[in-house]
């Protein structure tokens, strides 16, 4: 099962991480992969930390959770802590850089990566799309899904939006390709 | 953080912010009730009992003894307790799906043995915590995870009265009556009454918190608020439905 | 217009609740009771939104006892219905659920099971095998199938309305949190076109006719005069059970042959004690794997003859301790040791199996080579 990737993903309510998850298992279910997605879930309905466990292979997916993942990414500082258990000498870790509280990064990681991702969504182009921008780091750090992969499942996902507003889709891609670029000039 | 907003003296302070959702009405029910509780000054004597719903989320929000029970169960345990000791002040509180579905047998016969308790039920017209089906308060109409398509009054009927169903099956000596988050100053003066009612070793008294749920409303502030004054009091009239005869208010 | 949702074969992927309503829409099932319990609810939310397209009918009760006993009027009626539930809601059930062991009434009853005792977590356990297997104040007269992926969800739930309706005993699909909530690929199918054919249903009152005239009337009770009434009941309640669980009993064991070490688990966890026993046999270790697929009949004699053989097994569950009863009740006699890895309410990885299984092994207590 070597060619397992485990990814965690975490944010905020709202941040939109379970989406990414979902877009990214979904391509790779498309791509005739095996996928597995679950979320976190408690009994708060709103305010705790949102955990995406994914797993992608060419075999069948053993447990649903891991111990350790590939890929961590944290969106908040909440997220770091949570998801510090996660991480261990195999593991990329990515944080947003606006978290400038970085006492709590793991210190045992293979690589850490800080990459600007709420900055850019806001500043060059639009808060709603930030999850996107992650989606483009995903697809870049692990290369689980291609680019054309991820384009087709956000046309799935928003396609009826896109007809609506041509501009959207513009938008999305724009954002899936800086996501991408963010990881690329740190690795 | 900004100003902090003035906290009833019964609040525990270690346990804020709460964690209901933004806009939610059960901190504002709860905020109704811990001004009630400081202004009895029965903080010393009151044990709370919170349901299985999103009312299990105050566990651990006031600086009295808490229980936390089963869903719809919080009544017998609350009843149980006082039985045992009359001393206590027992207040049940739950959530519509726990008093009006689940518990509904417990709510209907505390009442009618007049049990010397107080229960507060909050209506927000969905099951909060379970993610927003549709509960026995949901309003004609309404649309939730398991009436995707519209509460259909064929079907499933209309929304539960609860206070006008206690006052119609309890004692004399009971008291009902609903408030709203919307009148926190009247909602304060029922909670009074309720937990003095007690107090006096009168009867049972219930309470229904008309609220709000943001979250599985998917409203906005507005919205929210334009839903829980307009929407609900179409069904739900607010007023006390049931005061006991006079031996508490003599004095 | 009465669309049929489900053509052809299709390869989806969706999380399990989402699986099972298609599962029982596929099942030809007619009607849904149920109350709202995390994590059961997307059954319920898939359902109402699938079941008016399909002529289907949905009721929300006001609690579990209701969801069960309302089952049962539909049962009654002679129709397909099912209800859904997990942890303190099953509990409840099993108020109903004994009363259709003693009627042989076929309800389903999906489980997802959550944390445990009392309202514990939301999440995930297999603390509920217990009271699955044998809740109420009965004999454990069920059929309990515990799945370990979304095929196994799909599949099941088709054959649990099929093994109600032949065999006339409740039976269970028991899943858990994780089932309910994970996204993986499956084969959706409509089962006629795999040769499965749904087991007719009928009314058990309600027959047509006059009763008295032109037939019989029905008459069903749970309540007896005299002890010897009861026993004669259960004794042959429970022949039936014997005489049928052959035919019910399923399992899976695999590199089972000459296994030293064997990894026995159930449900979700089959699927990490699948890879840890993997792993092993790549690493050197004899060791085997074996998954009771029906709890309730137990494969004891199965289990029984390979674990005479080995020379340990351990036990791997998110519980502590209830497949290992099962296990040591199935095998009496078999002089075997078994250890465990129990781990109530919490997920179990293959790395962990595969470490403690070479824990034991380092013990030195176990002659294995
Ligand atoms: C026996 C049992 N059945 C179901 C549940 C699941 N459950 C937890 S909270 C809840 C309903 C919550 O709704 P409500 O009582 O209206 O309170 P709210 O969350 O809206 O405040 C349900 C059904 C449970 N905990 N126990
Ligand atoms: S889900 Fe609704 S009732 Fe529950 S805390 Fe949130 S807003 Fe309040």
């Amino acid at each position: 099962m070597s060619n397992l990737i485990k990814i965690a993903l975490a944010g905020e309510g709202g941040q939109g991480v379970q989406a990414v998850a979902e877009i990214i298992t979904e391509a790779a279910h498309e791509d005739g992969r095996e996928a597995l997605y679950i979320p976190n879930f408690g009994v708060e309905q709103r305010g705790g930390v949102s955990i995406a466990f994914v797993q992608i292979s060419s075999d069948q997916i053993r447990a649903p959770k891991f111990q350790k993942g590939d890929i961590v990414i944290a969106l908040s500082e909440r997220a770091i802590i949570r998801t510090k258990q996660y991480v261990d000498q195999n593991t990329i870790f990515v944080y947003d850089k606006s978290i400038t509280n970085v006492e709590y990064l793991p210190q045992n990681a293979k690589y850490v990566l800080g990459i600007p991702a709420v900055e850019i969504s806001k500043t060059e182009l639009h808060p709603r799309v930030f999850n996107v921008v992650i989606l483009g780091a995903v697809v870049k750090a692990t290369g689980v899904i291609s680019e054309q992969d991820a384009k087709n499942a956000l046309e799935k996902k928003l396609g009826h939006k896109f007809e609506q507003d041509s501009n959207l889709r513009e938008l999305n891609y724009k954002a899936l390709q800086r996501g991408m670029e963010l990881v690329e000039k740190v690795i | 953080m900004s100003v902090e907003p003035k906290m009833p003296k019964c609040w525990r302070k270690e346990s804020k912010p709460h964690k209901f959702c933004p806009g939610c009405g059960h901190g504002l029910a709860l905020k109704a009730l811990g001004m009630a509780i400081d202004e009895l000054g029965i903080q010393d004597k009151v044990v709370f009992g919170c349901d299985i719903g999103c009312s299990l989320l105050a566990w651990d929000f006031f600086d009295v003894d808490i229980v936390q029970t089963h869903h719809g169960r919080t009544t017998p345990v609350i009843t149980g307790l006082k039985r045992a000791n009359p001393d206590l002040i027992g207040i049940a509180y739950m959530g519509d799906g726990g008093g009006y579905a689940i518990g509904s047998q417990h709510l209907v016969n505390a009442a009618t043995r007049n049990e010397k308790i107080t229960a507060i039920l909050v209506n927000n017209t969905n099951y909060g915590m379970t993610g927003g089906q549709m509960a026995p308060t949901t309003l004609p109409n309404q649309k939730t995870e398991t009436s995707p398509y519209g509460r259909s009054i064929e079907e499933t009927g209309y929304p539960t009265q609860g206070p006008e169903m206690v006052a119609a099956i309890a004692r004399d000596e009971a008291y009902a009556a609903r408030g709203t988050v919307a009148n926190m100053r009247q909602l304060k003066g029922f909670f009074k009454k309720a937990l003095q009612n007690q107090i006096d070793g009168n009867g049972f008294s219930f309470v229904e918190v008309l609220s709000t749920c943001p979250t599985n409303w998917r409203t906005d502030a507005k919205g929210t608020w334009k839903y829980l004054e307009e929407e609900m009091t179409k069904f739900f009239k607010v007023g006390e439905f049931k005061t006991p005869a006079a031996k508490g208010e003599q004095s | 217009m009465i669309k049929n949702l489900l053509q052809g074969e299709k390869k989806v992927f969706m999380t399990g609740n989402e699986v099972i309503a298609w599962a029982a829409i596929a099942a030809k099932a007619d009607i849904m009771y149920g109350y709202p319990i995390t994590p059961q609810n997307e059954i319920m939310h898939y359902w109402t939104r699938m079941a008016p397209k399909a002529g289907k009918k949905f009721l929300q009760t006001e609690d579990e006892l209701s969801a069960g006993f309302t089952t049962i009027g539909g049962v009654l009626a002679g129709k397909r219905a099912f209800t859904g539930t997990a942890g303190p809601g099953n509990t409840l059930m099993q108020e109903p659920v004994s009363m259709a062991e003693m009627m042989r009434l076929p309800m389903v009853i999906v489980i997802q099971q959550r944390g445990g005792p009392s309202t514990a977590t939301v999440i995930y356990s297999q603390q509920e095998t217990n009271l699955t297997c044998y809740g109420g104040n009965g004999e454990g007269l069920r059929v309990v199938y515990s799945t370990a992926t979304h095929q196994d969800l799909f599949d099941y739930t088709i054959k649990a309305f099929n093994t109600a309706w032949k065999y006339r005993f409740p039976t269970f699909v028991l899943a858990d949190g994780y089932q309910a909530k994970m996204r993986e690929s499956l084969t959706m199918y409509d089962p006629k076109d795999r040769g499965i054919d749904m087991v007719p249903v009928e009314p058990i009152l309600g027959k047509p006719g006059v009763p008295g005239i032109d037939r019989s009337p029905t008459h069903i009770r749970n309540t007896y005069n005299t002890e010897e009434e009861l026993y004669d009941v259960i004794m042959s309640i429970a022949q039936d059970y014997e005489k049928f669980a052959p035919e019910i009993i399923e399992y899976d064991e695999q590199n089972i042959n000459d296994a030293e070490i064997i990894i026995i688990s159930h449900g979700v966890v089959s699927r990490a004690a699948y890879g840890a026993m993997l792993e092993l046999r790549e690493q050197g270790y004899k060791v085997g794997y074996f998954r009771p697929i029906t709890l309730r009949p137990f494969p004891a004699k199965q289990l029984f003859n390979r674990a005479r053989q080995a020379k340990m097994l351990i036990v791997v569950e998110s519980a502590l301790g209830q497949l290992a009863k099962l296990v040591k009740d199935a095998i009496y006699g078999c002089a075997t040791p078994i250890e465990n890895l129990s781990k109530p309410g919490v997920g179990i990885i293959s790395e962990e199996i595969v470490e403690r299984v070479k824990t034991l092994l380092k013990g030195g207590h176990f002659n294995v080579s």
